[in-house]
């Protein structure tokens, strides 16, 4: 089975907002220099379910997959590190002034070329646009089923269960293959890559794919939506610190307030 | 003029809160103050959609799609889009709107790249602009915000929960109910369904919230804060730290990667205020917080602030509510 994990390289989603700025000019967040780059974590957790696919499995090959320029490498080295077995990244100017649209075009049509795998993991959104749009759209280009969310991901003789998270618990998802299926939080941490693992990754083969490679034009990948504007949201509130000698006085002094503005 | 399509979801046989804000949305936006206004379509699925139609009307639906069928009470994706895509080929909407929900969320892209449309996920305002649709969403965990125009047709949105005012209900309006034919089984299907219990009010439609972090200390933090929102009438809820430790059920999670909650009243208890947590709460009309730490973050945005032992104040405010109810 051959197993296609879609990741995406990032400034760290969790280094302080100050180290981050909005060009507006350039309708871009900026990561300031010092920001570690790295996979985005529910990618990461993607990664891990095909990991542990293997595990159970036995034979699966996990093709580590990103769309990004020469420094996206570094997600791909990384996502080897964790065990994947060979990398390919789509490469090229086009994509880079491209949408989630774009992206998920690059993605099938890499897919396609392939050959036949039998599924796409992503993340359920990449950590720093938190759109959580390609999964879907890579399933429709593909006219593959997609299950979003995933807390769980196995498979039993040629079928995909999904353990699903929803609004208020888990569904049990069963489909055929091949099948898109992207991976939430709930699926537990990632392992970290192990020394013996980095010492291999140097020695798999990562592949580069542009537009050209994958039988691209220039309209089939034009973006679907134009950024008009990035901002901050505005939301300081002036705190009024409820004081009081006790934690009985502090909630009382609180709990008047909040009837005097008849919100209990 | 191309109308406009919200895709309600129903509990407890009534819509939800955010289904109903999507009407008032979708009422803006069609206009009719000057010239003639859009049609507002809505769709309803599972056993309840029929007897939810007068609701959906009154909140501002012209024309409700049912589909009516016992398995549909539940989300299913194949199904759901499949009766979706046909609808939308049908009347081709100008606009697509959907709950910032696990359903919509997974609908949205999948509906709007098969239609040949384009997707904005995360909304938290759509606007006209000379002409054509603004939409405005959250990014970098809501650090940042993107405006963004779709130049494919039809555009399709998920709206975040508490992102704008539902219509006012007139029970005078008038409007049509349309039976859709059920699709058939689709390549996956749902084939068990486990719910966490004991959720005496909806997370997403409470009044007032009661939220818990890692400064709830463990399970007992969360006891009193049960405590202290059965005093409210209102629910708990919790940052994804204090789901992931195992101290209250993961469906409690409020943020980014949770649920979206907007009530009239939030009390973050223990929450430092990571910006992925208030995503999910940026919709609460007044915030309160709890910290033992003067300096979290999360002061920078609540109306109240109380500095001290999280579980202490908890449980003295649940004393304080349910020793003077309000009104006395």
């Amino acid at each position: 089975m051959h197993i296609v994990v879609c990741i995406k390289h990032i400034p760290d989603p969790d280094a302080p907002w100050v180290q981050f700025s909005i060009d507006a000019r350039a309708l871009a967040v900026v990561a300031l220099p010092g920001v570690r780059w790295l996979v985005s974590p529910f990618d990461e957790q993607a990664l891990e379910a095909a990991l542990q696919l293997r595990e159970t499995l036995g034979e699966v090959r996990i093709t580590v997959l990103t769309v990004g320029a020469e420094s996206c490498r570094a997600a791909l080295k990384h996502g080897l590190a964790m065990g994947a077995d060979d990398g390919l990244l789509l490469c090229d100017p086009a994509f880079d002034a491209g949408d989630a649209w774009t992206t998920a075009v690059a993605i099938s049509a890499a897919v396609r070329k392939l050959g036949a795998p039998a599924l796409v993991l992503t993340g359920r959104q990449a950590a720093d646009w938190d759109s959580g749009v390609v999964g879907g759209a890579i399933g429709e280009l593909l006219d593959w089923p997609v299950i979003s969310f995933a807390a769980q991901v196995g498979v039993f003789a040629d079928e995909l269960r999904v353990q699903r998270v929803v609004e208020d618990g888990i569904d049990t998802v069963h489909s055929s293959l091949p099948a898109v299926v992207t991976v939430s939080n709930e699926l537990g941490k990632a392992r970290s890559p192990n020394l013996r693992e980095t010492m291999r990754a140097a020695r798999k083969p990562t592949t580069v794919w542009s537009a050209f490679d994958l039988g691209l034009h220039a309209a089939q990948i034009a973006p679907r939506s134009v950024r008009e504007n990035v901002f901050a949201p505005s939301r300081q509130q002036q705190c009024e610190f409820i004081a009081g000698a006790t934690a009985g006085e502090q909630a009382a002094g609180l709990a008047e307030r909040l009837r005097a503005a008849k919100l209990i | 003029m191309a109308p406009l399509l919200v895709v309600t979801e129903i509990r407890a046989a009534r819509p939800t809160g955010l289904a109903i804000e999507l009407l008032g949305l979708a009422r803006s936006l069609a206009g009719g103050a000057v010239g003639p206004a859009r049609e507002v379509a809505a769709v309803a699925f599972g056993p309840c959609a029929i007897e939810s139609a007068p609701e959906l009307i009154a909140h501002g639906a012209d024309r409700v799609f049912v589909v009516v069928d016992a398995d549909l009470v539940e989300f299913d994706s194949d199904r759901w889009c499949a009766a979706l895509t046909s609808i939308t080929r049908e009347i081709l909407p100008e606009l697509v709107l959907l709950g910032h929900t696990p359903c919509g969320s997974d609908v949205a892209p999948r509906l709007a790249f098969r239609v040949g449309g384009a997707v904005a996920s995360g909304c938290t305002e759509i606007s006209r602009r000379g002409g054509t649709l603004l939409f405005t969403r959250t990014c970098y965990g809501d650090n940042a915000r993107e405006s963004l125009r779709l130049n494919a047709s039809p555009a399709v949105a998920t709206l975040r929960s508490g992102s704008c005012d539902s219509a006012v209900v007139d029970g005078s309006r008038t409007g049509t109910v349309v039976a859709r034919a059920v699709p058939g089984p689709g390549r996956s299907r749902v084939v068990a369904r486990q719910r966490d219990s004991g959720e005496a009010v909806r997370l997403e439609d409470a009044r007032v919230v009661v939220g818990g972090g890692r400064g709830m200390n463990g399970a007992e933090g969360f006891l009193a804060l049960q405590t202290l929102a059965s005093a409210l009438g209102g629910a708990v809820g919790a940052s994804r730290v204090a789901c992931d430790l195992g101290w209250c059920p993961k469906s409690w999670q409020i943020g980014l990667t949770g649920k979206s909650v907007a009530p009239e009243l939030y009390i973050a208890a223990g929450i430092s205020g990571a910006s992925h947590h208030m995503a999910g709460c940026a919709g609460a009309k007044t915030i309160v917080a709890i910290n033992r730490d003067a300096e979290a973050p999360i002061f920078r945005q609540a109306r109240y602030g109380i500095v001290g032992d999280c579980i202490e104040i908890v449980l003295a405010l649940a004393a304080v509510v349910s020793s003077k109810p309000a009104g006395e």
